[in-house]
């Protein structure tokens, strides 16, 4: 259940309070909340059922599957290399999320407690980095990649994504560190302990919240990612999963469409969980900008 | 401040280089680059490809942001409605976020698909068509089909946060424009819509932003066809730069993709401070 969104506070007492009544307006009302509802989830349902439908039901318009089966999940893995593709994204992800908070981590603590310029400059250079297309960004990595070797391999797309997340990142991990009052850490320095088990024992522990959800963030932000991906794996065997998902253009015949839809609702996983954990904080990062479509 | 230096180097210096290849002739795979200045951008004038995908992009990105906007708001009215089951609406609405581009072009190629699509099937048993359509392969209506796929995508994000401003919007003012005798519709004219303005500028501005510079969701559905109707800017760039190696010129179409998304966010910006000039509002 949300919880991001209260439900407005009953009226204080004393004060007339208008109780919804049975008006034409509201039913009205009632029936486009409905329509919206509808046109917004109905796709996914339909993505769900079409997951569990057997094949002789896939090209029926029926709602629910008549005799839902697993079959699809079966074929999505052994036959569409829905498996590899996603043990590729994975490693891929999980890589590219810890190194984003292994740079962003220091040089955000830098950020919060030397205010400068810099400050506003990393605020700018967010904006920026969010209004440029990624064509712009991947062009000349792309000629660095190819310099070193890179294109063509995990580890580049790696470096690719680190580069792609770090900003927002660093910029989430900068307002975290400024909310830790200062006091703690002289506190700490007058028990005379040294910078580094300041650091250590002090701070990171109160920062492990804030590197799960820019950690999480920096994961689900790679394995949603498409166009780099597409970009730069050429190989089938190292391919991710949404690239692999994009590529099977329904050719193979309507067959496939069952365990296409199986494939895509595994590939909706991560970002589910993610949704999960977040829907507080999402409505205050979307006005950062942070949160990508 | 070595702990910036890592920072700078992996994403600074790339935006910076990506702008500096506009002005050269790097092509995919060709020893060396020179500096040709403003040449790609003369090219650009002369390439119908490029009006006919900027004019698309435009189209694609004006009308999408208007459709999300427009939308919803009136959803985020509605949630805030106290209409019945508006916990569980709230939750359903927010569907189409949680699912990655791709994903999102996968389902809707299923409700699109010609035979066996969900669409079809439902405007033939109505009655409203005699033939099947194949929406995505039609001329006349990929453009439309993937506009409404973008309208699907963006309208959570955008419903959310305008739902979380009108919530910051105190209820007395409302009760004392009513007491004053305004009407609902003038409720929302005169006092909803204006306090909700910075809300909506900012919201308008990464809607547009991000529809303009969009790839994956358009890519999934069509890959630009039906003979480049749906072919937005990213998709043009992209086909350039590694489908036929013109490193260079898609640099330059980046380039001009920044300054239009630029142009429309200084807009809005100054519109903004305009509107937020001093004024009696009650």
């Amino acid at each position: 259940m949300t919880r991001t969104l209260q439900p407005r506070a009953p009226a204080a007492p004393g004060r007339p309070r208008r109780r919804p009544r049975l008006q034409p307006a509201r039913i009205l009302m009632g029936l486009l909340l409905l329509l919206f509802v509808v046109f917004l989830s109905f796709p996914l349902l339909w993505l769900i059922s079409t997951a569990f439908k057997p094949l002789s039901e896939t090209f029926t318009a029926g709602l629910l599957p008549k005799q839902p089966t697993w079959a699809n999940f079966n074929e999505a893995i052994n036959d569409l290399g829905v498996l590899q593709s996603a043990a590729n994204t994975f490693k891929v992800s999980i890589i590219s999320a810890l190194l984003t908070l292994a740079i962003a981590t220091p040089a955000s603590y830098v950020l919060a407690r030397r205010p400068s310029p810099v400050n506003r400059a990393v605020l700018v250079w967010i904006l920026i980095t969010q209004t440029f297309p990624v064509i712009l960004i991947i062009v000349p990595l792309f000629l660095i990649l190819a310099r070193v070797g890179l294109v063509n391999t995990h580890l580049g797309l790696i470096v690719v994504y680190v580069v792609w997340s770090l900003p927002f990142v660093l910029w989430m991990l900068q307002g975290y560190v400024s909310g830790i009052p200062n006091e703690l850490e002289e506190a700490a320095a007058v028990d005379g302990a040294t910078q580094v088990q300041t650091i250590t024992r002090i701070l990171l522990p109160l920062l492990i919240p804030a590197l799960v959800a820019t950690g999480l963030y920096a994961f689900v932000n790679a394995w949603n990612e498409f166009f780099f991906a597409l970009v730069l794996l050429k190989s089938p065997e190292l391919t991710t999963i949404q690239v692999n998902l994009s590529k099977l253009r329904g050719i193979e015949g309507l067959a496939r469409w069952g365990p296409l839809a199986a494939g895509s609702l595994l590939a909706t996983l991560p970002t589910l969980v993610l949704f999960g954990f977040m829907q507080r904080r999402l409505v205050s990062g979307l006005l950062s900008g942070g949160v990508k479509a | 401040m070595p702990t910036l230096v890592p920072v700078i180097i992996l994403s600074i210096w790339p935006l910076l280089q990506g702008l500096y290849m506009g002005f050269t002739s790097d092509e995919l795979g060709a020893a060396g680059r020179s500096f040709v200045g403003l040449a790609n951008f003369q090219q650009m004038l002369g390439d119908t490809q490029f009006w006919a995908s900027f004019r698309i992009g435009g189209v694609w990105a004006v009308v999408v942001t208007a459709g999300v906007m427009v939308l919803g708001l009136g959803l985020a009215l509605l949630l805030n409605a106290g209409l019945p089951f508006q916990g569980v609406a709230r939750v359903l609405v927010l569907i189409p976020w949680a699912i990655p581009p791709v994903i999102k072009g996968v389902i809707w190629r299923l409700v699109y698909h010609p035979t066996s699509g969900v669409l079809n099937s439902v405007l033939l048993s109505l009655g409203v068509i005699n033939t099947p359509i194949d929406w995505l392969n039609s001329f006349d209506w990929a453009l439309p089909a993937v506009i409404v796929v973008g309208i699907w995508t963006g309208l959570p994000q955008a419903t959310v946060v305008l739902l979380a401003g009108l919530q910051t919007i105190p209820e007395e003012l409302k009760e004392a424009a009513a007491l004053d005798g305004a009407s609902s519709t003038q409720q929302l004219r005169h006092v909803t819509l204006p306090l909700m303005a910075p809300v909506i500028f900012a919201v308008t501005a990464l809607e547009f932003m991000w529809n303009f510079n969009s790839f994956g969701l358009v890519y999934t559905l069509t890959a630009g066809g039906p003979a480049g109707t749906t072919r937005l800017p990213m998709l043009f760039a992209y086909e350039e730069a590694f489908q036929y190696g013109h490193l260079g010129y898609a640099s330059a179409l980046g380039t001009v993709m920044v300054l239009i998304v630029g142009l429309a966010l200084a807009y809005s910006v100054r519109r903004q401070l305009r509107d937020a000039a001093p004024r009696e509002t009650l």
